[in-house]
């Protein structure tokens, strides 16, 4: 921490939560990682809210004369094998890949935080059992487990959101349990169990909110496996469902025409390796940032 | 010995341990079997069948039966190397996977290769220009390996140096001519080209490989450079190296002779890991490159919605997975004889 913000004392604890809360944005917005991460999310977004301002065609609409155009001054990112704008379906692409990000991470994220939080915190056979689970899960490999899932509850979104969730939660309780254990005997919990807390209490009130920032770090490196894997399954067939446009989706109707339209299946893949190194670069930045061990 | 009776000792707990996961795989494999939205005996007899032609198919498959009597008999089978029969072809599963099974290993081995052949160098190099411009290039390319799209890159792969250079040949696994002349003996083809003496058929299959071989080393590269990288850093702060420094070994010998065989433990480790992660990403890989392995079979018997096929795919991945990284914690109490001490 810097000597000149804190040169005087804080006269209050809301001024000292607000200055350490100066000190962390003027951190993350130093760090590299973190500024081009951030710009890259921030795009995301942007590009998901405004696609149908920013669009200049209708992403679902096919015009068979315009089929497999080269990028040019009528379709900037050229148009697909039903003629649909390209420039326009990678824009409402971003819908359904933020859609999918905030709501795995939605579900897995608590899921995870709650069985690592019970596991480490009562210890004992809880602990013994829901390890185990959480190792058995975390037996397969994430996308040939959600592949089997995915076959099972039929192809859709909601469906791979549910089996992208359902193999991401094991993550988020390891370093859950890791650190409520850590912290089961520390001082200031023994002090509230001394005042008479229950283990609800203890647990909710007393040790969760340590373990957020490490749930934060890993929920944003996460992202962009999640990215990942949901481009995977529709690149399989297994994800959005046509006409939806996903940018998975749209590389794998490309593919046919790879070696004569390139852009068809070029430009939904640089979107996703662009967004999905903006969470792997702000995933990579925060944990600098949070981690005091990196502070020089 | 107190050092070889700790051996044993976690020798024995991890086999303990591997069986209960095993045997959560198979609960697991078991389970969305069951929740399957197709009938498996209508998949058998078809929709048209007779309501005793339903009833006996069902009992000869043994749906009738309590669940657990089910499982019993599914783990019975699985021990026996009996994963059922594909309702696409009617053929054993077991057999089909084992045919495909030395195709992905063939791509996985030279990916890990190439990873490791250019991952470790890298990350000892960047260590040693630690926060300075070749770091920095090492990072951003291992931040690429972590976030691109590998079925994308392979696309593009084939389009750049199959289409437009004509460097390396294009999907599948060796040239149409020598797909009926080939003695398979191994199920490696660059084994089994060699044995037979056929140089153009060893050179054919190996310019099938190395484009997907190449984009899963890129994958796995950066995961080892990263690892390297960190690895070396630590090393490097310890007091024997400036000890070697001071005594005037040269840099050159420092890194690569005195630092790194000390991180060779932790990073064999992180190589049979990554080896397990290649699995995965073999599934995408072959998919684009018509790669006759495992995970065209998965994702070839999803289209037909062959589930036993499907289920017997996911559970030899999840098995070797595990084996991988329990053979990778394994490794690293044998291997270092630091923490054999009690």
């Amino acid at each position: 921490m810097s000597a000149s913000i804190l040169a005087n004392e804080p006269r209050s604890r809301r001024e000292a939560r607000m200055r350490q809360l100066k000190t962390s944005i003027w951190r993350v917005l130093r760090n590299p990682s973190t500024f081009f991460g951030g710009a890259i999310i921030l795009l995301l977004i942007v590009m998901a809210a405004a696609a149908p301002l920013l669009a200049t065609h209708d992403p679902v609409a096919t015009n068979l004369s315009d089929r497999l155009a080269a990028p040019g001054a009528k379709h900037w990112l050229g148009t697909d094998q039903l003629g649909r704008d390209i420039y326009s379906r990678l824009l409402y692409g971003a819908q359904p890949t933020l859609a999918i990000v905030l709501l795995v991470i939605g579900i897995s994220a608590p899921v995870g935080l709650a069985v690592g939080l019970l596991a480490g915190y009562l210890g004992g056979w809880v602990e013994a059992l829901l390890m185990r689970l959480t190792d058995i899960v975390l037996a397969f490999p994430r996308l040939i487990l959600a592949l089997a899932l995915v076959a099972v509850l039929k192809p859709g979104l909601i469906n791979a959101v549910i089996a992208i969730a359902i193999t991401a939660w094991p993550n988020y309780a390891r370093i859950a349990r890791a650190e409520a254990l850590a912290l089961r005997n520390a001082e200031y919990v023994l002090a509230a169990r001394g005042l008479g807390m229950g283990d609800a209490q203890i647990m909710t009130g007393q040790i969760m909110p340590a373990l957020l920032p490490s749930v934060a770090v890993r929920a944003t490196l996460d992202m962009a496996g999640i990215i990942l894997t949901a481009a995977g399954l529709g690149f399989l067939g297994l994800g959005a469902q046509p006409p939806l446009a996903e940018w998975g989706t749209m590389i794998s109707s490309g593919r046919d025409f790879i070696f004569d339209a390139w852009w068809v299946a070029a430009v939904p893949g640089i979107a996703i390796l662009v967004v999905s190194l903006g969470f792997n670069l702000m995933g990579d930045g925060l944990r600098d940032v949070l981690d005091p061990k990196h502070h020089e | 010995m107190r050092g070889s009776g700790s051996v044993l000792k976690v020798l024995a707990l991890g086999v303990i341990t591997l069986a209960i996961t095993l045997l959560g795989l198979l609960v697991c494999t078991f389970v969305i079997g069951r929740i399957m939205p197709i009938d498996p005996v209508v998949a058998a007899v078809g929709d048209k069948a007779s309501a005793e032609t339903y009833a006996a198919a069902r009992e000869a498959l043994g749906l009738d039966r309590p669940l657990y009597v089910q499982f019993w008999r599914y783990v019975a089978g699985v021990v026996q190397g009996d994963l059922g029969l594909s309702t696409a072809s009617g053929r054993s599963v077991a057999e089909d996977i084992g045919r495909a099974f030395p195709a992905t290993v063939e791509l996985a081995t030279l990916a890990i290769l190439v990873g490791t052949m250019l991952g470790v160098p890298l990350g000892v190099y960047a260590a040693h220009k630690r926060n300075r411009w070749p770091d920095h290039l090492i990072r951003i390319t291992s931040l690429i390996g972590y976030s691109i799209p590998i079925f994308w890159l392979g696309l593009i792969a084939l389009l750049v140096f199959y289409a437009e250079l004509g460097w390396v040949s294009g999907p599948g696994r060796i040239g149409t001519v020598y797909r009926y002349t080939l003695q398979e003996w191994s199920g490696f083809l660059l084994i089994d080209t060699l044995r037979a003496g056929d140089t153009g058929a060893f050179r054919s299959a190996f310019s099938h490989l190395i484009l997907p071989a190449t984009l899963l080393g890129y994958v796995s590269l950066a995961y080892i450079a990263r690892m390297t990288r960190g690895f070396m850093i630590d090393e490097l702060s310890k007091e024997y190296v400036t000890t070697a420094r001071i005594k005037g070994a040269s840099e050159a010998r420092v890194l690569w002779l005195h630092a790194l065989p000390n991180v060779m433990v932790p990073l064999v480790t992180v190589i049979a890991l990554s080896f397990g992660h290649l699995l995965e990403g073999a599934v995408l890989t072959e998919t684009v490159f018509a790669w006759p392995g495992i995970g065209l079979y998965i994702t070839s018997s999803l289209f037909t919605a062959d589930m036993p096929a499907v289920l017997g795919g996911t559970l030899v991945v999840g098995v070797c997975f595990v084996a991988l990284n329990k053979l990778a914690e394994l490794l690293y109490p044998l291997l270092d004889p630091r923490t054999r001490a009690t």
